[in-house]
């Protein structure tokens, strides 16, 4: 399977000359790039692991793609990278913008269990089979 | 054009309130000097008045009747702060092509209504005062509600962001279906239909105006079947889903019961219709802030007094109302789709839902500074007759932030649901990568939808089908309006 999230994840893998394009946007806007990965793809894992600190004085995606390269120099194949973009404007004040960069060549995806409850009620429980094994063995 | 008078209130108070009946305008409710304070409710009406009415009269007679006024004169006036109270009348000015109708401005202090209280500000506002036999027509175009006023209400229970955080979605517009047919499937058959479209890449499937609970399916039924498509299609997409569940009932208590269990079952969202009214509105608000839900609102009804110029209630009303009252949702127009209206109206009611301050714009039909002091923002739903083919007019027209809902454009696709489904988000994802890319996507757009079909056999598919739909787009203002049977059912 292909885990869905992001803005992107319904096109071909991004080239890096598209997420330049993407992180460029995202720095015109005024917003600070932030890369994350994470090797706990479950949709509810809000906090992936920060590759830094959100970048909120570079200007050119040029030094995002620095980065995203160290980052995947450390990660990458084994674990999922996004890019997220923070917007601070007033009434905002949280992500405007993310998207997956890179995943793991194979992605086994989610296991659903029911367990059966009162009133024909199901209890649901969403786990990632890569999640069995412990964190940074998992893909 | 009329001479518009500007005769002052009679000062004199024995006069004033000597028994009989007198013109409302020399009453106090016609104002010409009349500066509105910060903190007023301002409204405008649009007033036709009888043939032989002088529109100053009946304009005044509208701040009378919308506030403390009766037929006749009363003593019992004296006992009262009465020049405060009464609505103040201070600007006529003739409609600009619409002979015979006028502009009346309206100011009310805001000691005339009750905080928070949709259901006691509706009452004056729109009360009494559109039955009354001196006026051919009336409508009320739009209000100014002020910070001190606005402050008084929760506001929307999650709001545009939150809502954004809940989902781990950011950046595109959000992705929907109204499950169809939109009457007569069982609960197995109807989560069938969520389970495909979901999974295929929408974000949430819905449940229309009048699924509540029928013969033909029960309410529980329904969404224990919808929860178990929700939580398949998540784990086979490792993405957040949702399904707006209608709880909307006949009495409050059997509505609470059902957001009750779809809090239980899980659920995200929950959804009511406008008809159940607006204090069964703002305590569903209420719930939903309690339960973490967010709260989406089908504007069920609304077509019966906001779609004619010159009578009823303008729809940008309703939508400051509501997020006053605390959606998170509200259908808004798709301006491709149906058409009802122009593009440059209902973009006005879209800045309404989404914007802190939104500016006076006449072009679009807002005739006042609107701020909202942070009030959280309600996200618009554009549903109805849309489909992947004008993806690139969707986006430039109505922005990001906005719910775009393909029930006929996902469920009638000719390889199924999940290839509907696939084909909407392949070619919004396409248009989007575009935009930010600073290509020109309302010229590009369908060269850029082209390309992204390339590698998407279900777009291609779509665009092929849908290709030469055209809308007509005088025939319905029916928020699901679906185009042509053979896209849809």
């Amino acid at each position: 399977m292909r885990i869905t999230q992001g803005a992107f994840s319904f096109l071909p893998d991004l080239t890096d000359e598209q997420i330049a394009g993407q992180v460029q946007y995202c720095i015109d806007n005024g917003w600070a790039v932030n890369i994350e990965f994470t090797d706990d793809p479950h949709p509810r894992n809000t906090y992936w692991e920060m590759w830094g600190l959100p970048m909120f004085d570079v200007k050119d995606a040029a030094g995002v793609m620095f980065e995203l390269n160290e980052c995947r120099k450390a990660h990458a194949g084994r674990h999922y990278i996004r890019v997220s973009a923070f917007d601070a404007t007033h009434t905002w004040e949280s992500v405007r913008l993310s998207f997956i960069v890179d995943r793991p060549e194979n992605e086994p995806g989610f296991a659903l269990e029911r367990q059966e409850i009162d009133g024909r009620r199901i209890h649901y429980r969403t786990t990632a089979y890569a999640t069995v094994k412990p964190e940074g063995a998992r893909y | 054009m009329s001479v518009i008078e500007t005769t002052k209130p009679t000062e004199n108070k024995r006069d004033r309130y000597s028994a009989g009946v007198m013109e409302y305008r020399k009453m106090g409710y016609w104002q010409p000097d009349y500066e509105p304070k910060d903190t007023d409710v301002i409204a405008l009406f649009r007033v036709t008045p009888q043939d032989g009415v002088d529109p100053i009269e009946a304009s005044a007679a509208v701040a009378g009747e919308s506030s403390t006024a009766t037929w006749t004169v009363v003593w019992t006036d004296r006992l009262t702060a009465c020049d405060k109270y009464r609505a103040k009348c201070y600007r006529v000015d003739p409609v600009p092509n619409s002979p015979g109708s006028w502009f009346a401005y309206i100011a009310y202090d805001l000691d005339l209504f009750e905080n928070g209280s949709i259901a006691n500000l509706s009452a004056s506002i729109i009360g009494n005062v559109f039955g009354f036999k001196p006026l051919k027509a009336l409508r009320l175009e739009d209000m100014r509600l002020p910070v001190a006023y606005v402050k008084t209400f929760d506001g929307p229970a999650t709001g545009i962001v939150v809502e954004r955080e809940r989902l781990d979605k950011f950046g595109r517009p959000l992705l929907g279906a109204t499950v169809k047919p939109k009457l007569g499937l069982s609960g197995r058959n109807y989560g069938r239909v969520v389970y495909e479209a979901l999974k295929g890449g929408l974000d949430f499937t819905k449940d229309d105006e009048n699924i509540n609970s029928q013969q033909f399916m029960h309410w529980r039924d329904r969404f224990l079947y919808c929860m178990e498509a929700v939580n398949k299609a998540q784990a086979a997409t490792g993405e957040v889903k949702g399904t707006y569940l209608n709880v909307t009932a006949g009495t409050m208590e059997d509505m609470y019961e059902r957001a009750e269990f779809a809090k239980q079952l899980g659920s995200n969202i929950v959804m009511i219709d406008l008809v159940i009214g607006y204090t069964a509105i703002q305590s569903m608000s209420k719930w939903a802030r309690r339960n973490d839900m967010v709260l989406h609102l089908h504007r069920a009804g609304h077509g019966t007094y906001t779609r004619q110029k010159t009578h009823g209630v303008s729809f940008r009303v309703i939508a400051k109302w509501m997020r006053l009252a605390g959606v998170d949702h509200i259908h808004a127009g798709t301006v491709v789709g149906k058409l009802e209206g122009d593009p440059n109206t209902t973009r006005g009611y879209y800045d309404i839902c989404r914007e802190d301050f939104v500016p006076q714009n006449l072009q679009h039909g807002v005739f006042f500074d609107q701020p909202w002091a942070s009030t959280r923002k309600v996200m618009p739903v554009a549903s109805g007759g849309i489909h992947a083919g004008q993806m690139h007019q969707l986006v430039d027209l109505l922005g990001e932030d906005v719910v775009l809902q393909f029930g006929g454009g996902t469920i009638g696709h000719p390889m199924g649901i999940q290839a509907g489904a696939t084909a909407n988000r392949v070619a919004l994802e396409a248009i989007i990568l575009a935009r930010n890319e600073g290509r020109d996507i309302v010229n590009e757009g369908p060269d850029i939808l082209d390309a992204a079909a390339r590698h998407c056999m279900p777009l291609k598919q779509a665009l092929e089908t849908w290709k030469d739909v055209t809308f007509n787009y005088a025939s319905t203002d029916t928020p699901d309006f679906v185009p042509q049977a053979t896209a849809a059912e």
